[in-house]
């Protein structure tokens, strides 16, 4: 018995020092210190997350004003209990992104009832928009039909695509098939195949090598990220298969990973489409305009996203919008 | 009236369950597409001639399943549970052959240096796991949810990055083709993994003891046998598997993404062990049984592709394959077969008999 709580109580302490607490020094100096809630997913989920949480963490200091308490959980129900807490604390903004899109109205009216007044970013809530005063997200769907008008613009002739999908459901899974599915349902491009590999570099791999083993002849892959895109690359690659610019395989990716870009620029590939992680300043010139008397102008800012194309891309390019290394 | 009739040594009928599926599988594919097992010589993009088809596919896709599979193998065996954090421990293992990997040229010596590290690493965490289940007896899917749930946490934590790259020609040999080799190097390691267990089974008293164990652990002590250390050597050896594979994972891409590195591979690797034939209840075990169940999968999943079933639908179909897999080699229906096999048998003695 004696063992079993000893266990226990080593459980609960390693348990404790890995969750860990985002929580920051308050600032003491300023004339006005603006109190910010932030409820996010934490940064290990992806590369995404983790350039978005860096992007917050820059802009949100007590040296731009700020005192911020941040809360990081992949779990609705935990983010829920978080923004009740950040709105007993009596912040003065709440910045949401959630990890489901539901069930957030009690606590969003609470936030309205207290004075408090609430951000979407990264997001969107299933919400009533006089809940918040204003989102600035992603429009997935959006990348998509950046990507395929990109494509299109590329005058194959014809169009013999392999579609690597993420894991099925997700938000940026939907978004990013929307269009292609409307080329291949309109007959415009050919699906040689469609298939999930759930964001894995190396299921990506096995489903271009199925393709090449059948003998079927393509000329796109379109991976909805760029781990895929790099697994799907390997295949060719072990195939004997050429790729890039001016090669037999147009090769277009997602995300912007500075690896990613880096293969863009020396030609391997062709095209990557960014999935902006940078809300923190837009949202904070939101905040102070506020502050300062004024009003907002937008009630839903998309994030400007673009696209890369490995003809124009610059060293530049990769050092302002690469994520990760 | 013959009580018992003598049975088929065991090991051969373990083994008839995944070898009928592997060849219902290779028919359905032939009949199918007769060209579908077809290998042909191709020269990759790095100027090497290698061998490539479906065949080559199913061999090399499989490896570090097979490889955890045999490592699974032991632990079913000795705990009479499973380990999930296989996946989760494979992320861990990965990001810290990376971290080593990352901080010098990627050289044969560091290599080597990062793989121990990362042996090393993982080994400390199965160590935990079979602490968990070998002393403190918790059963083993218990026991090994800690990791499953922290596992990837910390292998973010290792490289505090989403999707660290390494490059170098040595680690892509390994993840794919040495010059001047037409088989992959995965193929290479499963069989020389392969090869180790072989021989610690033949030269050693590990089978022995660790079916023992699995069978009847109270008497296997009071026989002598340190039950505990059997268990947490049995977590230890499938550590070491994981760590192989791991490696081999991250050798393929060149880069870790701890989030999918491996992802679902313990349900893959549980399921090669029952397909294997191995009860999953612990004691006697065929790893043979289990490295074919891989192949298995494996086959099915490039099936599936090469079929072009739609992503939605994927894993139901591989859901069905598996529930009549299984059905097949429930101890119900082994039952009424070897009943049906002693009825017809008993008969025929009968028949002769009187003649």
């Amino acid at each position: 018995m004696k063992k079993f709580i000893c266990l226990a109580i080593a459980l609960v302490l390693a348990l404790g020092a890995m969750a860990g607490c985002a929580s920051k020094a308050p600032a003491s100096t300023g004339p006005k210190v603006i109190k910010v809630g932030i409820v996010n997913n934490p940064p290990s989920e992806s590369g995404y997350r983790e350039a978005n949480v860096k992007d917050f963490e820059s802009v949100f200091t007590a040296a731009n004003g700020y005192e911020v308490q941040t809360y990081y959980s992949l779990k609705n129900d935990e983010q829920l209990n978080a923004a009740k807490q950040f709105i007993t604390g009596k912040v003065d903004y709440l910045l949401i992104s959630a990890a489901a899109t539901d069930g957030w109205d009690s606590v969003l009216q609470d936030a309205k009832n207290a004075g408090i007044k609430v951000f979407l970013f990264d997001r969107m809530l299933n919400t009533s928009a006089d809940l918040y005063e204003a989102a600035v997200v992603s429009d997935m769907a959006k990348e998509g039909e950046t990507a395929v008008s990109w494509l299109k613009a590329q005058n194959l002739g014809t169009y013999k695509v392999i579609h690597i999908q993420g894991a099925m459901g997700s938000d940026a899974q939907i978004g990013r098939t929307g269009a292609l599915d409307a080329e291949f349902a309109s007959g415009a491009m050919t699906k040689i195949t469609q298939q999930t590999a759930t964001w894995d570099e190396a299921t990506a791999k096995q489903i271009v090598e199925a393709v090449i083993n059948s003998g079927e002849d393509f000329n796109v892959i379109y991976a909805e990220n760029d781990g895929m895109a790099k697994g799907a690359v390997s295949a060719l690659d072990e195939a004997g298969i050429t790729h890039g610019v001016g090669k037999d395989v147009v090769v277009m990716g997602f995300d912007c990973n500075r690896w990613a870009l880096r293969e863009l620029l020396a030609g391997n590939w062709n095209y990557d489409g960014q999935c902006s992680p940078f809300q923190a300043k837009v949202i904070s010139d939101m905040i102070k305009s506020l502050e300062s008397g004024g009003s907002i102008a937008q009630k839903k800012v998309i994030s400007e996203e673009k696209g890369f194309d490995a003809t124009t891309i610059t060293q530049a390019d990769i050092d302002t919008y690469g994520l990760g290394e | 009236m013959p009580k018992t009739l003598r049975r088929p040594s065991v090991s051969l009928s373990h083994l008839i369950v995944p070898l009928l599926a592997l060849l219902v599988i290779v028919i359905f594919n032939v009949i199918h597409d007769p060209s579908f097992f077809s290998v042909s010589l191709v020269v990759n993009n790095s100027g090497n001639t290698v061998l490539s088809g479906n065949l080559v596919s199913i061999l090399n896709g499989a490896s570090e399943l097979a490889i955890l599979a045999m490592g699974m193998t032991i632990v079913t065996a000795a705990s009479g549970g499973q380990d999930i954090s296989v996946g989760a421990g494979a992320a861990i293992a990965g990001s810290v052959f990376v971290k080593v990997i990352k901080s010098g040229n990627s050289s044969l010596g560091l290599i080597l240096f990062a793989f121990l590290a990362c042996c090393l690493a993982i080994m400390l965490f199965g160590a935990f796991n079979g602490a968990l289940v070998a002393i403190f007896k918790i059963q083993p899917m218990i026991a090994t949810l800690i990791l499953f749930t922290a596992g990837r946490s910390i292998a973010y934590w290792v490289n505090g990055g989403a999707t660290p790259t390494v490059s170098g020609d040595l680690l892509g040999y390994l993840g794919g083709f040495f010059p001047g080799m037409p088989v992959p190097t995965p193929v290479f390691i499963v069989i020389a993994t392969g090869a180790l267990f072989a021989l610690a089974l033949k030269f050693t008293n590990l089978r022995l003891y660790v079916q023992a164990v699995g069978i009847n652990s109270t008497s296997s002590r009071l026989n002598g046998i340190n039950t505990t250390w059997i268990k947490l050597l049995s977590f230890i050896i499938l550590a070491a598997c994981v760590a192989i594979a791991g490696v081999i994972r991250v050798c393929r891409l060149g880069l870790i993404n701890h989030e999918t590195i491996l992802l679902d591979i313990e349900m893959d690797a549980i399921l090669a062990v029952a397909i294997g034939g191995n009860a999953l209840s612990g004691g006697k075990f065929s790893l043979a049984g289990s490295v074919i169940g891989a192949y298995v999968i494996q086959a099915l999943t490039t099936t599936l592709y090469a079929l072009k079933v739609p992503s939605n639908a994927v894993k139901s179909y591989k859901a069905i394959v598996i529930i009549a897999l299984v059905a097949v080699g429930s101890p119900v229906i082994k039952k009424l077969l070897v009943k049906a096999r002693d009825s017809f048998l008993l008969k025929r003695k009968a028949a002769g008999g009187a003649s």
